[in-house]
């Protein structure tokens, strides 16, 4: 029996702070998150099920389900295609402009959402800079759905490329070596050698853009063109039932919303858990 | 073992240009964008527009917010640092999770959970109207959902730092009969100054650049609860674009330099660990 250890097997806390650190935490945690979380529940709890029924069944509501869900899927494939070639080659390839293309990267997080959905919509809009040349196929992107897909995929667009850099620059270039002097091709290596590495990553990376996708607000709103029905997303229609006073029907919805992004975080961080160590969003 | 980049083959300079194209249509060209509109009518409008009475309100009440916001996030984002790298306790693991939640949390959601709570219908609301205090549509309600907003940044930083340091050297310092305030002051602080300021400046890029929440809860009174990012929209649907460009020019500024200051950190933290793990070879 050692004289170091106590009888519960724990050994003492060395350091000071323990007591006050945690106090402050929980203390903290409690007014900024639990508080004001807890006040939705309550609001969301004195709904009746035929109320809260009558609300979620809303045809404006459903189409903006839709609307979200769409957008947001096929923003989330597009940020996992280009996050996948940006990410490739930033680790893989020495070219002039690298440094500035990795810091570069950063800039839709650093951007406030409202500045990039104003200068988005002003860009691709029928006579902006890109949108003229576009107009010119017939593809309008601003005021439509595709200008909605457009501002979710600038918004979450280092997500995947942030998630994806640390594990290409762990893969060492011995496995890739040994495929090719067995006779693989490179479209083979990349396919068979090197993406089955990626894959818990690249997953991670692209649920990410879509949780944050669907919750996008600052950016859609200015590119969308709000047409109810078409382009109205709901973190829109939450903004729309508070600015009515409609504070019930705005919890409702933003109870469905907030418990379909944890659901979905909860299933990033059972992949973290099983494939990777922690990675930082 | 790092992967080396390595001089593109045919393919993969095929691959760099598409990159390439990307990142100038997404990034680089609504940055020069910006600062064309907002000068397009010229200096005199651009000035004119910047030292607007609502513009100038709310420049100052974002920096109101932020100098709010700052403070507290600092001692919070440190204070859980601590508590969750340099102890091991029950439901450590359901603290990290919860420091993470604002990240999940959709921005309008947030504002609305603030509103249910501090608006005039909310129990608290309703008690400190009684006492005059007014939360929801004035400014300590966008500062506090703004605190809300950005308190992982902080912590976030410094987590996988201070986990990756240990803590040998602050029990040695104990040990030695350092005082908690020495302690921190001299082992712990040094070792992590630089993820710290790195931290604070994310956290004022975010408070600056807020807007979903923000928007929920203050109300648009002109002149008295725009934020900057507000005022952005106000002016587009006032159809003062060149307005609108001017404050945007602002905020795309300040997310320039956020970027530039993440570069001269993250260089200098890397400087300092890579001296002292030289330090602890000749050591050995």
């Amino acid at each position: 029996m050692s004289i170091l250890t106590r009888p519960s097997g724990r050994s003492k806390r060395v350091l000071p702070g323990f007591g006050l650190s945690l106090g402050i935490s929980v203390l903290y945690i409690s007014l900024i998150v639990a508080l004001p979380a807890s006040s939705l529940a309550l609001e969301f709890f004195q709904l009746s099920l035929d109320q809260l029924w009558f609300y979620l069944t809303d045809p404006r509501l459903l189409s903006s389900f839709r609307v979200t869900l769409i957008t947001s899927s096929i923003s989330a494939i597009l940020n996992c295609i280009i996050g996948l070639l940006l990410a490739w080659i930033l680790v893989r390839y020495e070219f002039p402009g690298r440094r500035l293309m990795d810091t570069l990267i950063d800039l839709p997080f650093a951007l406030p959402t409202a500045v990039a959905g104003l200068t988005l919509s002003a860009l691709f809009a029928t006579n902006g800079w890109v949108g003229r040349w576009l107009a010119m196929f017939d593809i309008k992107v601003s005021y439509t759905l595709t200008g909605i897909v457009l501002a979710m995929v600038f918004t979450s667009l280092p997500f995947v490329v942030r998630t994806l850099q640390p594990v290409l620059e762990d893969i060492s270039s011995d496995v890739e070596e040994a495929a090719r002097t067995l006779g693989a091709t490179d479209r083979q290596i990349f396919w068979r050698v090197i993406l089955p590495q990626l894959r818990p990553a690249l997953t991670i990376g692209t649920a990410l853009s879509f949780v944050r996708s669907l919750g996008e607000f600052g950016a859609v709103i200015f590119i969308s063109g709000n047409m109810p029905f078409e382009t109205e997303v709901t973190s829109l229609m939450v903004f729309t039932y508070v600015g009515e006073y409609n504070y019930s029907v705005a919890a409702a919805v933003a109870m469905v919303i907030l418990l379909s992004s944890l659901l979905l975080l909860l299933f990033i961080q059972f992949i973290q858990y099983r494939h990777l160590k922690p990675v930082r969003s | 073992m790092k992967y080396v980049p390595q001089p593109p083959s045919r393919s993969g300079k095929l691959l760099i240009g598409t990159g390439v194209a990307v990142v100038v249509l997404l990034l680089i060209l609504p940055l020069i964008y910006i600062l064309f509109a907002a000068f397009s009518k010229g200096w005199e409008t651009f000035t004119s527009n910047l030292l607007d009475k609502d513009m100038l309100a709310a420049i100052k009440l974002t920096l109101v917010v932020v100098l709010f916001t700052i403070p507290v996030n600092l001692v919070f984002g440190v204070m859980i640092a601590w508590c969750v790298t340099r102890f091991n306790f029950w439901g450590r693991r359901i603290l990290v999770a919860m420091i993470d939640a604002p990240y999940a949390i959709s921005p309008v959601v947030a504002g609305l959970c603030y509103l249910l709570l501090y608006g005039s219908q909310g129990w608290l609301g309703s008690w400190l109207g009684q006492h005059g205090i007014q939360i929801v549509f004035a400014w300590p309600g966008i500062v506090l959902v703004t605190i809300f907003i950005t308190s992982p940044y902080v912590a976030r930083e410094l987590i996988p730092l201070m986990e990756s340091q240990g803590k040998e050297e602050e029990e040695a310092a104990v040990l030695l009969g350092a005082n908690s305030w020495k302690l921190f002051w001299n082992i712990t602080l040094p070792g992590i100054k630089w993820a710290l300021l790195y931290g604070v400046v994310l956290t004022t890029a975010r408070a600056v650049g807020e807007f979903g929440s923000v928007s929920v809860i203050s109300g648009f009174i002109r002149g008295q609860t725009n934020t900057l990012p507000l005022q952005v929209q106000l002016l587009q649907q006032d159809y003062n674009t060149v307005g609108a460009f001017t404050a945007s020019l602002l905020l795309a500024s300040m997310a320039l330099l956020t970027l530039i200051l993440k570069i001269i950190f993250e260089g200098l933290q890397n400087f300092q660990r890579r001296q002292s793990q030289a330090q602890a070879e000749k050591r050995n």
